[in-house]
Order: structure tokens, then sequence, then C-alpha cells
């Protein structure tokens, strides 16, 4: 019996700042001490706080230790495990109530508001340990599914439960079954989505990191409801840790007889394959991805047939995405009301958002729809560092909108984002401050967007080519008025025309930066000016005369030799020679060169 | 594995090392005194009896834990029970057979041991 439980991160965020050499830091110190038997380290998924990474969390304390190097491991072990000592200069500083008192990591601003239902797991139990998902109730569901369930009963609760689909669309993830349970075919398949492409969306990785079984079981509940004897799980390449992750958990739950023949001796058979997908964006959009699994070239079809009736295979097919999937089990076990209970009217349970950009607290947070955006990104994330204003949000990646400070209060859920012309996407939250020029984003956007449309259809292949120029155009300086009315134009065309979602969403970026930013767009094209000093052709750098010491720091580090000017006597840049590197202002010590 | 009642056996066994890691903010506290004097004078073996015994009777709401001295280190090793909205017991010159019938008495039973107190051995 082990009388203290280390807890480390192993998400990707913790683990590329080097929390594998913790753990094996922590084995050595322990062993060192002897208290191999007392203490349990464990690698978890991901606890959400990737700003404060690596983290390691200590129980029974509960002393949550952030930013941890392996150098700071035989403190921990001698002061914490062995003397009962906490360390206090390494707990994360919203714990700390006074000299003596710390509060549990559930009382933080960061955890408070959030209901961790897709993501109980992560940070919790080893995701590499099928023991330890079975120890809280992991696999449960799918005895009671198996031997108190009829299919029809497991649709009907999904169904009730009001859960839709978490990758982008949203749409009723208990229709979707029951439309392919009632299509009749020698066989049936359940995919699972984990080709999660968009820029700044890491919880479906998170998931499978964390708590892989989950999405197995998962996958397993389906496959008895809609009458499928086979799964597969497509998910890219670059993300080798929940590779291995899945390889594991199904490798674990075969040898336990959880997948295979004859689970929990009900005469019912499921089994699980994994297809690596190569990094194509496009690959995320259902066709596309099923077209991929078959072997081919991951292009888009277009629907119908949908494939609940002609999918994987030329077989009916359900496509759910992870975090949907990492539902299922606890809605199994608390029921529909439970879940129904939460969210707003037509938006139930939870949503995990990816946490990104100008924000103090990086990271995953799960929160219950409806939540507003304003709690998600001043109490929970932190707010904007570094004294700067909130501009907007980015929200569904490149296929979504920007949420402007002016809808900071929206509750967050499917339709209303719509509404306002964002989307949620998988959850993505990219926050922007009044440093990001919203021209720029678009272009940002635009240009993911070229490099991943597949070509098949024209609308999407020249159509994003024609809006990334013309953004191009604007952004040098070049932009007339009327480019701005032909952008519009274009991106209608994209949306209506386009084969697949990747070119029917693709405008949205610019559509909704055009609709809440037109003023930037404006300055660009009639002042030739960039308000936020991002473009480069429209900013230049000044030095200001009553400021400048004449300290000649940044001549020495000009590159271009723009910069002219005697000891003491204010300098002068060259705005013709200036190659705008910006090394010169953040070489100035007296603040006293600005761009504008 | 080709039962419920295998998956539940599986549960119960592993239940005890993953349930440390929840916050439960009503739990009874056990604090075991392990700073240089309360190793010194044996506490290791006084917790690892305690953390042994709490999971053997299945204490679901009662987390052992270690703490720094509290400055009596000549009644070390010490064992502190906090439970919520009652006052503090301090045992001292605790033993593990001591700890095991604090266990039982005291988290199980409900009734102090009054003579490993400290109001019992400082007179």
């Amino acid at each position: 019996m082990y009388r203290s439980n280390v807890l480390v991160c192993g998400g990707t965020g913790c683990t590329s700042s080097n929390s594998e050499l913790i753990i094996s830091r922590l084995h050595e110190e322990i062993a060192a001490r002897g208290l191999e038997k007392e203490v349990n380290v464990i690698r978890t998924g991901c606890f959400g706080l990737c700003a404060l990474g690596p983290i390691m969390i200590v129980y029974p304390e509960g002393s949550f230790y952030s930013r941890v190097t392996p150098e700071d491991i035989p403190e921990i072990v001698e002061e914490h495990l062995l003397k009962g000592r906490i360390v206090r200069r390494l707990l994360y500083q919203e714990t700390i109530v006074d000299e003596n008192t710390i509060k549990s990591l559930n009382h933080t601003p960061f955890y408070e508001k959030q209901y961790r239902v897709a993501l109980r797991n992560c940070g919790v139990i080893n995701p590499e340990s099928i023991d330890e998902y079975i120890a809280v109730d992991g696999y449960t569901a799918l005895g009671k599914v198996l031997t108190e369930m009829t299919p029809e009963e497991v649709i009907d609760v999904i169904k009730r439960s009001g859960l839709r689909g978490r990758g982008g669309a949203g749409f009723p993830t208990g229709l979707k079954w029951s439309f392919a349970a009632k299509n009749q075919a020698d066989q049936k398949y359940v995919c699972c989505n984990a080709d999660e492409g968009d820029p700044g969306a890491f919880m479906d990785r998170s998931v499978l990191e964390g708590d892989p079984h989950a999405v197995l079981e998962a996958m397993a509940i389906a496959g008895y409801a809609i009458g499928s004897t086979q799964g597969y799980i497509y998910v890219r390449a670059e993300y080798p840790i929940a590779v291995k992750r899945l390889q594991i958990a199904l490798d674990q739950a075969r040898e336990y007889g959880l997948l295979g023949k004859n689970i929990f001796n009900t005469g019912f058979d499921f089994d699980i394959g994994l297809r690596l997908g190569a990094g194509a964006f496009v690959c995320g959009e259902e066709t596309a991805l099923m077209t991929s699994i078959e072997g081919k070239r991951g292009e888009p079809r277009p629907r119908p047939p949908f494939p609940a009736l002609k999918g994987l295979f030329q077989k009916p097919t359900i496509l759910n995405n992870v975090e949907t999937y990492a539902n299922i089990t606890q809605i199994i076990l608390n029921g529909a009301d439970w879940f129904a209970s939460m969210g707003t009217e037509k938006s139930k349970g939870t949503k995990v958002f990816a946490l990104g950009g100008k924000i103090k607290h990086t990271g995953l947070v799960e929160v219950p729809m409806g939540t507003t955006l304003r709690e998600i990104v001043e109490e929970i994330g932190g707010g904007v560092p570094d004294g700067h204003t909130f501009k907007a949000a980015q929200t569904g990646g490149p296929s979504g909108g920007c949420i402007p400070a002016s809808q900071l209060d929206i509750k967050m859920d499917f339709d209303n984002l719509i509404e306002i012309g964002a989307m949620m996407g998988s959850g993505g939250l990219i926050v922007m401050d009044d440093t990001t020029c919203m021209v720029d984003i678009a272009k940002f956007f635009l240009e993911f967007t070229v490099d991943e449309s597949c070509g098949k259809c024209t609308p999407c292949r020249i159509g994003t080519r024609r809006l990334l120029e013309t953004l191009e155009k604007i952004t040098n300086g070049n932009g007339t008025m009327e480019d701005l009315d032909r952008l519009e134009e274009l991106c209608y065309y994209l949306k209506e025309n386009s084969l697949c979602a990747l070119g029917q969403t693709a405008p949205n970026p610019v559509l909704s930066t055009l609709h809440y930013f037109r003023d930037e767009y404006l300055a660009h094209v009639v002042d030739h000016r960039c308000p936020a000093g991002v473009c480069k052709a429209l900013t230049n750098y000044y030095i200001l005369e009553d400021k400048c010491r004449g300290c000649t720091l940044c001549a020495r580090n000009c590159p271009a030799d723009a910069i002219t000017g005697s000891v003491k006597v204010p300098h002068v840049i060259n705005t013709a020679k200036c190659i705008k590197c910006g090394a010169c202002m953040e070489k100035c010590k007296f603040n006293a060169i600005v761009k504008r | 594995m080709k039962s419920l009642a295998e998956l539940q056996e599986i549960r119960d066994r592993t239940r005890n090392q993953v349930i440390l890691r929840e916050n439960n903010d009503n739990a009874i506290r056990v604090l075991v005194g392990m700073a240089t004097c309360g190793i010194a004078a044996g506490a290791r073996p006084v917790l690892a009896a305690m953390v042994d015994e709490v999971a053997k009777r299945g204490l679901a709401n009662v987390t052992v834990t270690q703490t720094g001295c509290i400055g009596i280190c000549q009644f070390e090793p010490v064992v502190e029970i906090v439970a919520p909205g009652q006052e503090k017991i301090t045992y001292v010159h605790m033993t593990p057979e001591k700890a095991i019938r604090v266990v039982n008495d005291h988290l199980v039973n409900g009734s102090v041991v009054t003579e490993y107190t400290i109001g019992a051995n400082s007179k």
C-alpha cells in the first residue's frame, strides 16, 4: 500500500518541457532514500494548466507543483516525500492562501469554474494502466450496456441526453447512431475521428493521451448500439504519444477480453483497428477520412449518400469525434437526465476549450455549455497578460470566426456562436489582443487553408488562393475598396459551392473579421496604415526625439545601417533603408523607438 | 475476463490506489509527524501501519498524510487526527501497534483512545 502518489504530467506539453527526465529523476531519488514501497510515481495525461508545465501533484496532500525542473527533484523528495515539508517555492501561487494554508486545486480560479466530464480522468489516472481505468469505474458502462440494455435503449439514452458531436458541426449523436442502426448490412463500422487538425486545438490529443480506454469503451458501446463488430480510430501520426498509448490500451483491452470475441460472455464481438493519418487537414472531413482509411488518397466525396447509409467500404458507418466518445460512458453510467441537466437549451453537457494565444493560462478547460466567453477568458484563463487589452477570440480555428470584445458576454454554445458568425468547431479558442492585426489573422488562416485544400473542387482550390492573394494585396498596402467588395463576394461563392466543409468554412475568418473589424481593413486600404503595427509594409519605425539619449545602442545593432546620429544626440531612422526587423526597438533602454 | 464479477474484483482491488487522488475537502485527516525528530523516533513504521490499516478497513473518508515538526519533539512519533468541525486529537509516543488501535477505535468506532493522547502523557 503506497502512502503517497506523485502524479507527473505526461501530456505532450509537459513531455516537451522535460517531464520524462523528471520522472526518471524521481525514481532515482526515491530509490536512493528507500521509499519505493511507500511512494508511487504515476505518469498521467494532461492536467490542463499547460502554461505552468511541467506539472507535478503530490497526494494525499494535493500539493500542486508547477514549472518543476529535474534539478528540483532531490529537494522535493527529501523535503516533501521524506520529511513531509511541502516545498512552497514550487507551489502554484494560486493555491497558497497564507503562511500555513494551502487550498485545494479545485478552488483555484483556473479549476473552480470547470466541470470535467470528458477530461475527468486526464491527470488523475495512469493512461497506460487498464487497472487504474477500471478502478475509476472503467468498462462498467460497457458491462451495463451489454448485460442490461438493448441497442434501442442505448440509442434512446444518448438521444435523450442531448449530446451533440464535439468535432465541430454539432450533429445530435443519438440521431446519427439511430440512422446507422436502422440500415441493414452484413457489416457496419464505428469510426473515431482523431485527426485533430485545427491550429490551436488539442483536446482530442489530451483525451487520447490521458484516458485512451474511455474512447475504446465508448466505441464498443456504439458498436453494440448500431450492430457493428469493427471499429477504426483514425489518428494523426503527428501525435506519437497518443498513438503509443492507444496501442497499449488496445493490447490491454484485448488481453482482458474487453475487446475481441464474446465480450462479457454476451456473444458480442467488437475489435478496433488503428489507422494513422499522414497529416492532411482535409482528412478530418468525414468522407475524406473514410476514403483514407480505405487506403485511398484522402479526398472528400459528395453527400448523400451519407455515411450512415454508405460509409467506410460502402457500409453503414458512424463517425464520432474523440471528445464525443469521451462523454458516452458517463452518460450511460449517470443517465441522460444528468447530462441534459448541464448546458443550455439546445447544447447539453460540457465543452472542452483549448485556450491559446494572448492569455495567461494557456491550457485545456472544460466548462458547462453556456459559460460566457468572459468567464473563460478572464476568470479561468486569467485574462490577457502584460497589460494589453482583449481584442477578439477566434473559435473553431480556420473554419471558425472571431468573437469581438463587444460579444464577451456571449454564452458559448453551438447555436449562439453560429448566430454571431463564429462556430464552436472543435473548441480551439485563440485569444488576440491589441497587438494583433485582424487582417493579418485572416491572412494567416487563409494561408493554412490554401495549403490544406485537397484540390478536388475548383471553388476551394482556386477560391482560397484568390482570397489569400487579395488579403496579401491589402496587407501590402495596395488594396482598393473594390477589393473589399470582391473579397466578400468570393467568400459567399466559396461557402455555397465548395464540395466539403473545408472550402465551405474557409471564408469564415475573412467574413467575421470583415464584419467586426471593417475599420481595420479600411485603415489598411484607405489610410495605408496597420493599426496594430503588424503588417510590415504599412509600418515604419521612428525614434522619439525627446526620449532618445543618443546612447548609440540602436545604431550599433541595426543590421541595415539605417540609423544615424552621434553620441548624446537623438538618432534618426532612415525609413528607406530600414528593413523593419525591430532589433532597435528591442535594444532601446529608453522606450524611445515606436512603430506606427 | 468473462464476467462483470471479474471486472468488479479488479475494480475493488485497484480502487484504493486511486482514491488517494480525489480531492476530498471533508475528509478526516490523519497527520503523522515526519520531520527529522519524528523519523528518528520511529514515525515511518507508524505511518506505514496507519496507511495499511486505513486501506484494510476501506475508510474512504480518511486521508493519511505526513506533516513536518509541530514542535513537541519529546513526544514523537506524534499522530494528529483532524476531523471537520471537531477538536484536533493529538496522539503521542506512537507505535505501529498503537496506530492500528487508533484506526479501529477512533476512526472506525469514533471513540478516542484517551490513554495515548498528549493529555494523558504530559503529566
